[in-house]
């Protein structure tokens, strides 16, 4: 089992909602690693995080999703989370009336409740949301706020960031966590998602930007190009895409030449 | 005779019977009562305060419940309504039998031609309460009153004068009776003299039928808000009047009903009688399966109540297809320097955010709860802060109720 993914993605099709987003993604994820998926706006990265976390509307056409060797798509979104995957959402909903403390604590425990942990009581419960909230610089006030409610852009990023370091997943998917954030905040929310990082668990970092990737650093950059993982490699690749963009792809020889008529089942492999 | 009209007359035997034991001091109010409603009788759903609430139900308690002591002798060996309600310790100084003080302001407030209830609560009056809060008093703790959990007919009446420049928390609260044979028919009147504060909560639960009038005259800068939390049952009816008879007056109507079959209805009134006072109405509804709500919200702005401020607001969550909501609001403006605005809305709960939290391992069923208890939230902290005490056990049955009603409805 050791050598085994803890992701496993086969020929991989998916929509979301009437439109085929997915067209044949092929993708390993072992324990310890962490992977980078980049690509142009429309190639289909949030549908693949959306899939992944089980967001309703995004259908599975066909193809193979393994989470340490179960079906994904036989379970409910919060059958996922208890087994350890996380989504840090690109847009996440806010809660009118309910406070983010209150949320948090029910979100934790039901998690430990999965993992035969007691449920920590409010004290015990501040007492390590404070650790953690230090650790993304986040106000004090943000948790006797209602979820999300009026936050800034940066306030929701940093309360994402804080859920996954209170839930400690075993797959974290980072939905474009970069966007919409200063250079500061990016290095205080990569200094958060590193902690993260350890022999028993993955990421997989979403972005548009190579920016990221310079404080989250990769072991693998994948690029999908309309639905396609079309290029693999290291994380130099990263900086190849920043310097050169994303349309020296539309014309690469052998990658994704026709990958707009591309018949459904041709999907680059890693 | 068909069954209202039948339902009708056994009431009316009621109203009689009562009437032989009547104390003096409330004959005259009882006599009036009496006269309306032998001549108008329960309301039909022909008239437009009625429309969307069939009293169809009541008529049913009548002729099950009061059916027996009619057929021996009618009316002759009917109980007496229970018209009494608990006063705490603490606060009977303040308080006397209506029966021994008959103020004048007892039916000052609520026309019974208008409220074919608060007819029936006058010919059934036996006795009642009467509060004076005198002048300056600040009540250190929230005043409970305690409806009649008996069965059978109740028939409460309260009428509350706050003196100027008093500041009291009070609580009216219908206990949760078993069993569905209850019928719950109270009335009170409150005055609030200049400069006084008042939180009123009408905290209403349980199974049985209940119509609820509250009257109240507010005199120049006084404040008053209405907390009027209602948690299901099989009919009730809500009729809350608010006459703002003093410049500088304010006051706040906040409802929450949740409701998983039933009716629920809330009509209110406003009267800006006089220049410069507030209103604000938000009433929430959270309905789920069968249940239907009102929610009927007029205000009037007399010629002459420049810079009237009345905002009207009225969201609703829909948990089923089958529940059912109709708003109404109704705005009679008959000066030119005010502000008015009203609203309703009727929303489900959003996927997005339910998704959201079941991402985070919240299983479907405590996703939607939270999301309910959020919107419901809102008008559980616009309460009073003395209601603490009070507060964690109508938190907790308001849970329960959400949770039950939520996975009873996911298990179909």
């Amino acid at each position: 089992m050791a050598d085994s993914p803890m992701l496993q993605i086969r020929k991989l099709h998916a929509r979301a909602g009437e439109a085929r987003i997915l067209r044949g993604i092929d993708l390993d994820i072992r324990a310890g690693e962490v992977h980078a998926i980049m690509g142009p706006n429309g190639s289909g990265k949030s549908t693949l995080a959306g899939v992944l976390a089980g967001r309703p509307g995004f259908e599975i056409e066909s193809g193979e999703l393994l989470f340490e060797g179960a079906e994904l798509a036989a379970l409910a979104p919060e059958e996922r989370a208890r087994e350890g995957i996380f989504l840090a959402f690109q847009y996440p909903a806010s809660i009118p009336g309910v406070t983010n403390n209150y949320f948090l604590r029910a979100s934790l425990n039901a998690i430990r409740e999965q993992r035969g942990q007691e449920p920590l009581d409010a004290m015990d419960f501040l007492e390590l949301a404070k650790q953690k909230m230090a650790q993304v610089e986040m106000p004090k006030e943000l948790m006797s706020r209602a979820v999300n409610e009026g936050f800034s852009g940066g306030e929701k990023k940093r309360n994402e960031v804080l859920q996954m370091l209170l839930l400690e997943p075993r797959l974290a998917i980072l939905d474009e966590t970069d966007s919409g954030l200063d250079i500061d905040a990016l290095r205080v929310l990569a200094q958060g998602v590193n902690a993260l990082r350890g022999p028993g668990r993955a990421l997989l970092v979403i972005t548009h930007y190579q920016r990221l990737l310079d404080y989250i650093v990769p072991d693998f950059v994948h690029v999908l190009s309309e639905g396609r993982i079309v290029l693999s490699g290291g994380k130099e690749l990263a900086h190849e895409l920043e310097k050169k963009g994303y349309g020296w792809l539309e014309i690469a020889p052998g990658e994704s030449g026709d990958s707009s008529e591309a018949s459904a089942g041709s999907g680059a492999q890693p | 005779m068909n069954r209202r009209e039948r339902a009708e007359a056994l009431l009316l035997a009621h109203c009689e019977a009562a009437a032989q034991h009547t104390p003096p001091a409330l004959r005259a109010a009882q006599d009036a009562g009496c006269a309306v409603f032998a001549a108008q009788g329960l309301p039909g759903v022909q008239l437009e305060e009625w429309r969307y609430s069939s009293t169809a139900p009541i008529a049913d308690f009548a002729l099950s419940a009061l059916a027996d002591s009619d057929s021996a002798a009618p009316g002759a060996s009917a109980p007496i309504p229970n018209s009494i309600c608990e006063v705490p310790a603490a606060f009977r100084d303040m308080a006397r039998p209506l029966a021994a003080s008959a103020p004048a302001l007892l039916g000052a407030l609520v026309d019974v031609k208008e409220h074919p209830f608060a007819a029936l609560n006058a010919a059934l009056l036996q006795d009642g309460l009467h509060l004076r809060i005198p002048a300056g008093r600040e009540l250190a703790e929230p005043l409970r009153l305690l409806l009649p959990a008996a069965r059978g007919l109740s028939n409460p009446r309260i009428v509350i004068e706050a003196e100027p420049g008093s500041r009291a928390v009070v609580v009216q609260e219908h206990p949760a009776p078993g069993a569905a044979e209850h019928f719950c028919n109270a009335v009170t009147e409150v005055q609030l003299g200049a400069g006084a504060d008042m939180h009123y909560v009408l905290l209403q639960r349980g199974n049985g039928l209940l119509v609820c009038n509250l009257a109240v005259r507010q005199e120049r800068d006084s404040h008053f808000a209405s907390h009027t939390l209602t948690l299901g049952g099989p009919f009730v009816r809500n009729d809350l009047s608010l006459s703002l008879a003093g410049s500088g007056a304010s006051c706040e109507m906040n409802g929450l009903c949740i409701a998983f079959g039933g009716l629920l209805d809330n009509h209110t009134a406003v009267d800006h009688a006089m220049p410069q006072c507030t209103s604000r109405q938000l009433y929430k509804g959270v309905l789920g399966g069968s249940a239907r709500g009102v929610f009927r919200g007029r205000v009037r702005v007399r010629p002459g109540a420049q810079q009237s401020d009345a905002q009207q607001s009225n969201p609703n969550l829909l948990l089923a297809d089958s529940a059912e909501m109709d708003s109404k609001p109704q705005l009679e403006i008959h000066a030119d320097d005010v502000k008015c605005s009203h609203g309703a809305s009727m929303g489900r709960l959003d996927d997005e955010a339910l998704f959201y939290l079941q991402s985070r391992g919240l299983g479907a069923n405590a996703a939607r709860a939270m999301l309910v208890r959020g919107f419901a939230g809102e008008m559980l902290d616009a309460l009073p802060a003395s209601l603490g005490p009070i507060l964690p056990n109508f938190s907790a049955q308001l849970r329960e109720c959400i949770e039950s009603a939520l996975a009873a409805e996911a298990a179909q």
